[in-house]
Parts: C-alpha cells; sequence; structure tokens
C-alpha cells in the first residue's frame, strides 16, 4: 500500500484553557470512507476543521497528500504559512459544512462555478459546462439558475457537495452534513454521499448516521472527549463495540 | 340560521375623516399665505436656471461626489483596520474615529483652509536625497475646493468606518470558511464572497450620508468655494431677491437628492440579488 492520503498524528488543540482535542491518531487511504462518530462535544468537528486548517493545531501533525497542512516543513521544523498559500493547499480538500454556507448571492451554479473560475483561473463557459454536470449528478440539473434561499435545505446540502466536488478535490471533509435537515431531507443527501462513496471518493465524514456509517464506512472512529478511544471496521466497532463510552452512544442513536 | 344571509357591517374609521380634512385644511391656509407673500416667483425661473447657479449646482455635485467616494475607500480601509488582530492597527483606527467624528465639520473646513498659517510650504522629500516630490506653497495646494473636500471627506470617512464594520459585521463566519474551503485567498474572499454581502447592509446609511453630504457641500460657502448656496447669495447681492434665488438654490437641492434617492434604490436592487 502507498502513502495514506490523511495521515494525523498526535493532533493536539485547546481553547484558552480548554483542551479540545487530546492526541488525535488517524490515518485515511485513498478512496477510503471514514465515518467519525461520537457523542456532541467530542472533538470531531474541530478535528476535521484542523485537517484543512481552518483551525490551527497546537501540537502533532496532519499530512494531506504528502504536505503538512498550514505549514511548511523546514529545518525539522513547521512553519505556519501565510493564508494565502494555505489556500492553494485547500484547492485539494473538499468541505461540506452543517449549515451549507452557500453564497447566498450567488445562483446554485455560480455558486458551484465560483471556485474553478477564481481559484483555478478555468474559462467560464468550461466551468458552467461541469457545473452542469455535477448539479445534474446530485439531482439537481435543472435548478442551476436557483438562489439558494429559493432552495431546500437538501437541495441546497447538494448543491454544496457540489460546489466541492468542482475543485476535483483529493479528499472530501463532511461536517455533519444532514444535521440541520429536516428528518425527510436526509435521504437525498446521503444518497449523493453513498454514490459518490461507491465513485471512489476518499472521505472523512463526521456524521450521526450509524446506518450510513455501517453502509459505506471502510473505517470507524470513535471519539470521546478528544480522543479516539476505538476504532476498526465498522462492523467491529458498530457490531461489537468494545469501549463502554462507544456501547452506551451506540445503545441511545440506534 | 343561514349565515350566508348575513351582512357584514365594516367598522367605520369616522377619526381618519376628520383628521384627514384637518390636514388639507392647514395646507390650503399655508397656500394661500404663500400665494401672498411678497416673492417674486415669476423671477424664480430665471435664478434657477442662472449661469452662475449651474456653476454652483456642478461644483457642489462634484464636492459631495468627491468627498463621499474618498470617505467610503478610507472607510473600508479603516474599518478594516478596527477588526485587524494588530492592536496598533485597531487603537490608530479607534483614535481616527474619535477625532474626526468628534469634530464640527465647519471647524474641520475652517482648520485645512486656514493651514497655511501653520505650515507655509507642503513638501514630500525624496529619500536621502535634496530633491522633492512635492513641494508647493500650502496656499496653491489648499484651494477652497481641496479645504472643503478634506474636511467633509474626512468627517465623513469616520461615519463609513463605523458603517463599513457592521456591514462586515454582518455577514456570516460560515461564508469566510465556505470561500476559504474552496481555495480562496483572503483577498479573493473579501472581494468575491464578504463585500457583496456586506453591501446589502451598508448601502441603506450610506445612501441616507450621502444625501447629508449633498446639503453639507453648503458649509463650504463659508470659506468662499462657489456651491449652491454662495451661487445664491452673489446672484442676490446684485438684486437684493435673497428668497428668490435661495428657492431656486432649494429647488436644486430637492431635485439632486431626489436623484440620489433613486440611485439608492436601484444599487440596493443589485446587492439585494438572492435576498429578496
Amino acid at each position: 500500500m502507498t502513502e495514506p492520503l490523511v495521515r494525523a498524528h498526535g493532533v493536539r488543540k485547546s481553547y484558552g484553557s480548554t483542551e479540545v482535542l487530546k492526541g488525535v491518531d488517524l490515518t485515511v487511504d485513498e478512496g477510503q470512507v471514514v465515518c467519525l462518530l461520537g457523542p456532541s462535544g467530542a472533538g470531531k468537528s474541530t478535528f476535521l476543521r484542523c485537517v484543512n486548517h481552518l483551525e490551527t493545531i497546537d501540537a502533532g501533525r496532519i499530512w494531506v497528500a504528502g504536505h503538512p497542512v498550514g505549514f511548511v516543513l523546514k529545518g525539522g521544523k513547521l512553519h505556519e504559512l501565510p493564508e494565502r498559500e494555505v489556500a492553494t493547499q485547500r484547492r485539494d480538500i473538499g468541505m461540506v459544512f452543517q449549515r451549507f454556507n452557500l453564497f447566498p448571492h450567488r445562483t446554485a451554479m455560480e455558486n458551484v462555478t465560483e471556485g474553478p473560475i477564481q481559484v483555478l483561473g478555468r474559462k467560464p463557459a468550461e466551468a458552467r459546462r461541469e457545473a452542469l454536470e455535477l448539479l445534474t449528478r446530485v439531482g439537481l440539473g435543472d435548478r442551476g439558475g436557483a438562489y439558494p434561499r429559493e432552495l431546500s435545505g437538501g437541495q441546497q446540502q447538494r448543491v454544496a457537495i457540489a460546489r466541492a466536488l468542482a475543485m476535483k478535490p483529493k479528499v472530501m471533509l463532511f461536517d455533519e452534513p444532514t444535521s440541520a435537515l429536516d428528518p425527510e431531507l436526509v435521504g437525498e443527501v446521503l444518497d449523493v454521499m453513498v454514490a459518490l462513496a461507491r465513485d471512489g471518493m476518499t472521505m472523512i465524514v463526521v456524521t450521526h448516521e450509524v446506518g450510513f456509517a455501517r453502509e459505506v464506512a471502510d473505517h470507524v472512529a470513535f471519539m470521546v472527549d478528544g480522543a479516539v478511544v476505538e476504532s476498526g471496521s465498522a462492523r467491529e466497532v458498530l457490531d461489537n463495540p468494545q469501549h463502554q463510552r462507544t456501547r452506551q452512544f451506540l445503545a441511545k442513536v440506534l | 340560521m343561514a349565515s350566508e344571509d348575513l351582512q357584514v357591517v365594516p367598522i367605520r374609521h369616522w377619526g381618519r375623516w376628520v383628521v384627514g380634512a384637518l390636514i388639507l385644511g392647514l395646507l390650503a391656509l399655508l397656500g394661500i399665505a404663500l400665494a401672498d407673500a411678497q416673492i417674486l416667483y415669476e423671477d424664480v425661473p430665471g435664478f434657477f436656471t442662472h449661469e452662475i447657479m449651474l456653476g454652483g449646482l456642478v461644483n457642489t455635485v462634484i464636492l459631495a461626489v468627491c468627498a463621499q467616494a474618498g470617505a467610503i475607500v478610507l472607510g473600508v480601509v479603516l474599518a478594516l483596520l478596527r477588526r485587524s488582530p494588530n492592536p496598533v492597527a485597531r487603537w490608530f483606527a479607534w483614535g481616527y474615529i474619535w477625532l474626526f467624528r468628534g469634530l464640527p465639520v465647519l471647524l474641520q473646513i475652517l482648520l485645512w483652509f486656514n493651514l497655511a498659517l501653520v505650515f507655509k510650504f507642503i513638501s514630500i522629500p525624496v529619500p536621502f536625497t535634496d530633491a522633492f516630490v512635492l513641494h508647493e506653497p500650502t496656499n496653491v495646494i489648499i484651494t477652497a475646493f481641496v479645504a472643503a473636500l478634506l474636511g467633509l471627506g474626512l468627517n465623513e470617512s469616520a461615519y463609513m468606518a463605523e458603517i463599513v464594520r457592521a456591514g462586515l459585521n454582518s455577514v456570516d463566519p460560515g461564508q469566510i470558511e465556505a470561500a476559504k474551503a474552496i481555495g480562496m485567498t483572503p483577498g479573493k474572499t473579501f472581494r468575491r464572497v464578504v463585500l457583496p454581502q456586506a453591501m446589502r447592509v451598508i448601502i441603506p446609511p450610506t445612501g441616507n450620508n450621502f444625501i447629508n453630504m449633498l446639503k453639507g457641500t453648503s458649509m463650504a460657502s463659508v470659506i468662499g468655494f462657489l456651491e449652491l448656496i454662495h451661487a445664491a447669495n452673489r446672484i442676490s447681492s446684485g438684486n437684493l431677491e435673497i428668497m428668490e434665488t435661495l428657492i431656486a438654490a432649494a429647488l436644486w437641492y430637492l431635485i439632486v437628492v431626489s436623484v440620489a434617492n433613486v440611485g439608492q434604490y436601484y444599487l440596493e436592487r443589485a446587492y439585494g440579488k438572492g435576498v429578496r
């Protein structure tokens, strides 16, 4: 096996005197889907946000596609990069947010073409053609002209997925992508994510959807209080949990 | 009892009729008084299109537009400084706003206009040489227009800084994260994502301030800048028709302000895309 696409080791992060990540280890191979499960406040989202340097880690390291994200290795030390250069690294890392965060002043189509045109310098016509393909792939080929407020939560989240995919990322991060949705809209977003996983996209998914984890995750990590307490294949962790907190959690959500 | 047979009688608002009649009556009295007043209405159109008045109109609009434009640019910079992680920048912006918002505009205009009393020359030297990029007597540089521009523009920039800051604060931080996540640089994020959304909050108070600016240019008449008021005074100094020339100037103010209102409407519509 080649070098893992994402490698996190001993990641620590504090807000003031509260340590929210207490040494998190995680590896994700290319094409793998990894689900992060755990109770609220366990640090799952914070860890995910560290992977694309929306949060700066205090200790440890996170390598994505061979680069220490947000840093450059010089003379045996990790020097923090200026935002401009972090921006270049983030092109490889797509992210989907709990609250969608679509640009409200741009149509669905413009949301998807924004990155390719503004960041990658692609030609508008070409970017629009690819965006239409992506919108069709998430089932919204006919809604390109709609503004986000004219779309349901599930449709907005699918546009957000298309927007992230438009950058042709090497890995996709999902931060509780269905938590802000009405229950009846969860399925349409999960279907898109399942299809994406089947197509071989490398994904790290913070979720409470145990069913989704069971169906597509190659690997499940269970986090409590800023640390991974149990990890393994979906079957191992979900069907035969060893740690008491994992058992408690699964008993409640299932 | 068949309910469809019952007639509905809406409530009668007699009070509204009384108030309406009262207002119309008062307006009629005012009209009678104005018709009877010693105003040579037939002279107003002549003053309205008088060469000096039109010159004053052009100067008023140029001064207001330049001062507001400069204030907007400075205001954006000051707002960014106030939000900066650098404490020196924050402190400087706070002090600037405190000073320029705290002094009367007329006082500021007078201070700039009299700058020559304390600085005879304004110079920008080329470092490490005896040469100058700029070396001119202050009297040559600080004309009435420049003094008015500085007085009005710097005062307004302090207000604009607060308006822009409120606008930037109104943008959901999730928008910045989303922009970062697709690899946008901080500059692109600001121009493409933050500013267009902040504009919705920034435009209405800015339109308000621009209308104030249009009227505030009248203070430049004190230092002899030929705007509408000064033009009216100059015309009436010959014929003593003070009211008639002032009415002509007043009409121009109302017209220019109305045009500004229309402009604001279209700007708000353009930046309201996707929201309304």
